[in-house]
């Protein structure tokens, strides 16, 4: 026996079918915005799950090295090797910039790593193709979402390095992907200049009589060449060994080292409460917006299909149909929409989300959430629908 | 007027089948979609095979190229450069002429020293004069005084007498003995001048700048009418023949370096071409501030002009070592901070803590223990792995 709503529904089926899936893509566009705003948290939670690290080691009273620039002195990772609870330590460069690659620009983080074994902090931890930097310099791993390829030669500041390696989800909390290099590759990208910077830089010098005092030829040459070599590097990345509490060890290390350091804790305060939280925030409003809109316009849909069929329900009425099998199949209607709609807009969701050129996540949770969310929004529409259903008099079926 | 709902069993099939049609093929999507996007889809990974390998490890530094001879030709005393003989680029021969230093006033203080020597030997010949003047008054006063002694003996001679050309003869002699010891401080003296009068002709040869070996000028450091001071540099002349690259080698990779191990070298203007090279020499002490062991690597045969200053990259091979069980350094993961791999062991994932050995360029890496031949193990994986992940196992990523 098939209920009345479904009768209904099969006698318009096209245009059912057809309504549920303009409300899918709407669902969709909700569910879209709220992986997005996932998207832009995940993000900033996986540059600090890829980093590998328990500890941030940051230029002193800076909150480096992704919200604000930080600089050490390379060596500082050594007397942090050898503080109690401390497993590893190694030095990071960070530096965002734009790659000209086959004639377009790609956007990137530069990420400097020590390569001398697998699977030290600041690595990708996983490679979806190719294999890692074994020579120290001119190779390097990209995220996929940079475009190289396996082969692919790139030029970063004044050298060319060879793709050997490719990751995935490897991003800088704005987003952009990630390019690995040696530690010390990096380290010349960072800060070694340009030529022509290099050649002002050594007019300079050689034109101030402090600089390059007559009858001294050797106080330039010493000049020049401490302006030409950097051994910095934007923080230290340290990993605590098992067993050991990882703020004991940071508050170890701030004391006798003097220098800020950041637990897992206080980075993604850092990331998630300071660096993305008004856009994250704004993302949220509009979700929020999106959300209300899409529940009216569902209301709408509801009500105006159920005005639609007006004539036809005063004739149920006429021939004594109870209210009740009225408003059943009314709200069997609209949560049948309901549920289409969350079907073509998860479907929707989880195809085009792909294509978002940054990161969107989206999660079961969420998705179930919106289920509900989804088929709350359809009672209550239908509520309103029922309402002028059940209003209606029973003489309309024979008049005009 | 139109009925709303049409009963007749052939419109109801026929519209059921068509709404069945497309609703079952929207709820299968919808779980295909549940299942294989976000969280809950399983990890797309690639898998290979534990295999025995030859591993020739290599070793790869950067260097640049040096002479291994430079001359660096300056004055020994401060001076104006008079004048230049060669320019960069130039070959020049052992004692080929290659700068002159203005003299200023060196030449009138030659001709004072030798003022000063010929006086000096005036005053020599003086002196010699003297000597005989002395001489011929001491044989006077010695023959007054033995004609005086006989005069007394016969007593035609007063004692106050004898004592007067006995005194007179003491004199002679001591006057002798002052002429003989002028002439002595006379010819010191010449010879001391001399010596002065040498040592500015020699200060003036210093002057003529000559290469002390043949060899290519590479730097022309002061132009004519510069003041340069001691021990400046005023033409740089290299060895062409003799260059070699003072190469950096990461410590953490440079196990194994040892001089005479065969070298490939890329200079970095002809990045295409190889040259062909060997270790000369690693050097006892290593970078502290890079983390770098030095060795110097020398050039199979001549390079020609020579890239001083060119970035070079140099690749050593080690001898293969024999089979031993690889992996590719990719399927290396930490986990726990342990390095291992994950297994695959009847569908299901399992860390596997390994102990690594030598790398070589390709990536393989040397599995000293921890796998067996022929153990499935994970390549690559589309996201982080984890004991419980689901694999699916693809042939290629992404």
């Amino acid at each position: 026996m098939i209920s009345l709503a479904g009768r209904d529904i099969l006698h318009g089926w096209g245009k059912f079918v057809l309504t549920g899936v303009g409300l899918g893509l709407l669902i969709g566009v909700t569910l879209s915005m709220a992986g997005v705003y996932r998207g832009m948290v995940d993000d900033a939670q996986a540059l600090l799950d890829n980093s590998g690290a328990d500890l941030w080691v940051v230029q002193k009273d800076t909150l480096g090295p992704y919200a604000e620039p930080s600089s050490l002195n390379e060596d500082t990772e050594r007397p942090i090797r050898a503080m109690a609870g401390v497993d590893r330590a190694a030095g990071v460069t960070y530096l965002t910039m734009q790659i000209a690659h086959e004639g377009s620009d790609v956007r990137v983080m530069v990420v400097g790593a020590e390569v001398a074994l697998p699977g030290e902090p600041g690595q990708p931890p996983h490679l979806l193709a190719g294999r890692r930097i074994v020579h120290g310099h001119y190779e390097a791993v990209a995220d996929v979402k940079t475009g190289f390829a396996i082969g692919d030669r790139v030029k970063v500041r004044r050298n060319t390095y060879r793709i050997v390696g490719l990751t995935s989800r490897m991003v800088s909390s704005g987003g952009d992907p990630m390019l690995f290099l040696s530690l010390k590759d990096a380290q010349d990208a960072q800060f070694d200049k340009d030529s022509d910077a290099i050649v002002r830089q050594r007019a300079r010098t050689a034109s101030s009589p402090v600089l390059n005092p007559p009858g001294y030829p050797a106080v330039a040459e010493a000049v020049n060449a401490a302006q030409a070599t950097s051994n910095n590097v934007n923080a230290v990345l340290v990993t605590v060994k098992r067993g050991a509490d990882a703020d004991q060890v940071a508050a170890a290390i701030r004391r006798w080292q003097r220098v800020t350091v950041y637990t897992r804790a206080d980075m993604e305060s850092i990331l998630i409460d300071k660096m993305i939280a008004n856009s994250a925030r704004q993302i949220g409003m509009f979700l929020v917006i999106l959300a209300i809109v899409s529940a009216a316009i569902v209301a709408f849909i509801i009500y105006t299909m159920t005005i639609g069929k007006i004539r036809e329900i005063a004739v149920l009425k006429l021939i004594g149909t109870r209210n009740r099998t009225i408003a059943g199949m009314i709200l069997q209607q609209a949560l049948g929409l309901g549920l289409i709609g969350f079907a073509v807009g998860k479907i929707a969701a989880s195809f085009w989300a792909p294509f978002f050129p940054k990161y969107v996540l989206l999660l079961p949770a969420d998705s179930l959430r919106g289920f509900f969310v989804v088929m709350g929004i359809c009672t209550l529409a239908s509520l309103l629908a029922i309402h002028a259903a059940i209003k209606v008099d029973p003489a309309e079926a024979i008049g005009g | 007027m139109k009925m709303p709902f049409s009963l007749g069993p052939f419109t109801l099939n026929r519209r059921t089948w068509m709404l069945v049609a497309v609703l079952v093929p929207l709820l299968l999507l919808f779980a295909w979609v549940a299942f294989r996007f976000g969280p809950l889809a399983p990890v797309r990974v690639t898998a290979v095979t534990v295999e025995e390998r030859a591993i020739a490890p290599a070793l790869f530094g950067i260097g640049t190229v040096e002479a291994r001879y430079t001359q660096r030709i300056g004055p020994t005393a401060p001076g104006r450069v008079a004048s230049l003989a060669v320019d960069v680029g130039n070959r020049v021969v052992a004692g080929q002429l290659i700068a002159v230093i203005d003299p200023i006033d060196l030449d009138q203080r030659i001709a004072a020293a030798s003022g000063s020597a010929g006086r000096s030997a005036a005053l020599e010949q003086a002196a010699t004069s003297q000597i005989a003047d002395a001489g011929a008054r001491l044989a006077l006063a010695r023959n007054e005084a033995d004609r005086g002694e006989a005069l007394f003996r016969g007593g035609w001679l007063t004692r106050a007498a004898l004592d007067q050309r006995r005194q007179a003869l003491a004199a002679a002699q001591a006057g002798l003995a002052t002429a003989q010891a002028n002439r002595s401080a006379a010819a010191l003296d010449r010879g001391r001048t001399g010596a002065e009068r040498a040592a500015l002709v020699e200060q003036k040869a210093n002057l003529r700048l000559v290469a002390p070996r043949a060899g290519l000028v590479v730097r022309r450091l002061s132009e004519p009418g510069t003041t340069v001071v001691a021990g400046q540099a005023v033409i740089e002349v290299v060895d062409p023949a003799e260059l070699w690259i003072n190469a950096r080698f990461d410590q953490t990779r440079a196990a194994g370096l040892v001089a005479g191990l065969p070298a490939r070298i890329v200079l970095r203007s002809q990045a295409d071409r190889g040259l062909g090279g060997k270790i000369l020499r690693v050097e006892p002490v290593a970078d502290p501030v890079t983390e770098e062991v030095l060795a110097k690597v020398s050039f199979d045969k001549a390079i020609g002009e020579p890239p001083i200053g060119e970035l070079a990259e140099v690749t050593i091979a080690l001898p293969a070592r024999s089979k031993a069980l690889a992996v590719p350094n990719a399927a290396i993961y930490r986990v726990g901070g342990k390095l291992g791999v994950w297994a695959i062991r009847e569908g299901d994932l399992e860390f596997v803590p390994v102990r690594l050995g030598v790398e070589d360029a390709d990536g393989w890496v040397q599995v000293l223990d921890g796998l067996t031949k022929g153990d499935r193990i994970v390549l690559h994986s589309a996201r982080p792995l984890s004991t419980g992940s689901n694999i699916s196992i693809v042939d290629k990523l992404p």
